[in-house]
């Protein structure tokens, strides 16, 4: 059975993206057949995170349209086995995604695929719904500050009430914290929100910490998720986070601010 | 497969007991709907069980079963039956229950009132607050009409938990909470930590700003003293 896991925050900009290409590559590393698709239509930037923007074809819309079918559309990832891409239309409005068509191509995806990750647009509206009304998870990215923290609470609603899971009366959407663009620093001097006072509001489980860094913004230049990076603490924290998905205890790291060493503190680093 | 017995437990289950003077299809139509238009998520797919203590005619079960599979009700089984009528119901399929001590003295209590009105009186045997058993999120709503209201979750901030009757919050209260939304000014409001950005009973009200102090972040109290609102030791 596949698994349906939106990643999805309300807030724009806070690492939904980063997090789906990571998220996405880090199970397929692991040997589940995976597949990410682009709900953010107009937009359309997960491609660039996963660099392959030139190779995009045809897209989700093409699809739900009967334009083109799941094999011309998915893209293979040329580094990673296991792992395709369903990209976005980059020319079509948000509301060419049907509750149907969208239906259609995640049945057709689930006979195939272990797990399939939604990218959700930012917001509350049409889009943001579409790609979390079929979840079985939810990954709710929240960054530590609290008009973030306020949207992941709306979309925690929705999850809980505007879901197929919801309006059919099933088991409830899983939900997963992933708090992301974390300083540790900024969170100690009180310019921040600290992983507890994060856990404390939303009350949901802690999935994984990603600490703010500079390997997110190397890797989505050179168009290759972060999770590949395997030195970078960034990279780490996802490996982590891959792993308390497939339900392995794996302790926090990168909480807390580094002491510099001696060494560190003479030749700097 | 092959070690897998069955078991067959008796267990209690809280269901509605419905009971209407009136027990032709037509009747129940108008009236039920009206009843779930107040809060149609609350009855959504609701057990209930018809009571025919005080039934003089033959009601059509088939019929009445089929209005309450298209309201998105279930009747699970008729109560306070006689023998013909238990025989009637049986074979339409439903379940003929023993009516117990509580619940007889709560539909005999409700007849007075229904022939004064007629109107459905559904008896809830322990259902009587409305229970909310997640977090309530920012940006919903939840409403209690007539009752209380029970939270076991926080109710977060632009969340807002209002009752007719006194509320009681589990968790953190960070919204608003309103009690005694009816006008009733006996009704409170119990939460086990304090952070609202609004309480109010009957109408009076206190923001976020009136609230700090000694109750702040701890669990809490409020009342109406005097037609005034004050804070009080939960416990
Ligand atoms: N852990 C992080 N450290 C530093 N920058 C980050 C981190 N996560 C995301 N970013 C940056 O934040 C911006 C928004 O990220 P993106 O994944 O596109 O967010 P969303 O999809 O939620 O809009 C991008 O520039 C991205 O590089
Ligand atoms: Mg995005």
């Amino acid at each position: 059975m596949a698994k349906i896991i939106v990643v999805t925050s309300g807030k724009g900009g806070v690492g939904k993206t980063t997090s789906s290409a990571a998220i996405g590559t880090g199970l397929a590393l692991k040997g589940h057949k995976t597949v990410i698709i682009d709900f953010d239509i107009g937009l359309r930037n997960l491609d660039l995170i996963m660099g392959c923007e030139r190779r995009v074809v045809y897209d989700f819309v093409n699809v739900i349209n009967g334009e083109a079918n799941l094999k011309q559309t998915l893209i293979k990832d040329k580094r990673t086995d296991n792992l395709f891409i369903l990209p976005a239309s980059q020319t079509r409005d948000k509301d060419a995604l049907t509750k149907d068509g969208v239906e259609r191509v995640l049945n057709e995806l689930a006979k195939d695929f272990d797990f399939i990750l939604c990218d959700s647009p930012a917001g509350i509206e049409a889009g943001a719904m579409m790609a979390l009304y079929f979840a079985d998870e939810a990954v709710v990215v929240t960054n530590p500050e609290v008009s973030s923290v306020r949207d992941s609470d709306r979309i925690l609603g929705m999850l809980s009430s505007k879901s197929r899971r919801a309006e059919q009366g099933l088991d409830a959407i899983k939900e997963h914290l992933l708090l992301t663009r974390y300083n540790p620093e900024r969170v100690e001097k009180g310019e921040m929100l600290s992983v507890d006072d994060v856990k404390e509001i939303l009350s949901i489980d802690l999935l994984g910490v990603i600490p703010e860094s500079q390997a997110v913004l190397n890797a989505s230049n050179s168009g290759q998720p972060v999770i590949l990076d395997a030195e970078s603490d960034a990279g780490q924290a996802y490996l982590d986070t891959v792993d308390r998905l497939l339900g392995e205890k794996v302790p926090f790291r990168f909480l807390t601010v580094e002491k510099k060493g001696l060494l560190k503190r003479i030749f700097g680093g | 497969m092959s070690d897998q017995t069955l078991e067959l437990k008796g267990s209690l289950f809280p269901l509605s007991v419905l009971s209407c003077p009136d027990l032709s299809v037509s009747a129940l139509q108008t009236q039920l709907s009206q009843k779930l238009a107040q809060a149609p998520a609350f009855f959504y797919q609701a057990p209930i069980i018809l009571n025919l203590t005080d039934c003089q005619q033959t009601p059509d079960f088939i019929a009445i079963k089929q209005l309450f599979t298209e309201l998105k009700l279930v009747l699970v089984g008729v109560c306070g039956a006689s023998s013909t009528l238990k025989q009637q119901a049986q074979q339409a399929g439903l379940a003929a229950l023993q009516l117990g001590k509580d619940s007889k003295a709560a539909a005999v209590a409700a007849a007075p009132a229904s022939k004064a009105a007629p109107a459905v009186n559904t008896v809830s045997v322990a259902m009587d607050s409305k229970v909310v058993e997640q977090a309530v999120r920012s940006g919903q709503q939840i409403y209690a009409k007539g009752t209380d209201l029970i939270v076991k979750g926080t109710v977060g901030a632009g969340a807002e938990v209002i009752a007719d009757g006194n509320i009681h919050i589990y968790g953190t209260l960070r919204g608003k909470a309103i009690a005694g939304a009816a006008g009733d000014s006996s009704k409170r409001i119990y939460c086990y930590n304090l952070q609202a950005e609004l309480v109010s009973i009957a109408g009076n009200y206190w923001l976020s700003e009136s609230l700090q102090g000694e109750f702040w972040s701890k669990s809490a109290c409020v009342k109406l003293q005097d037609d005034q609102l004050v804070l009080a030791e939960l416990v």
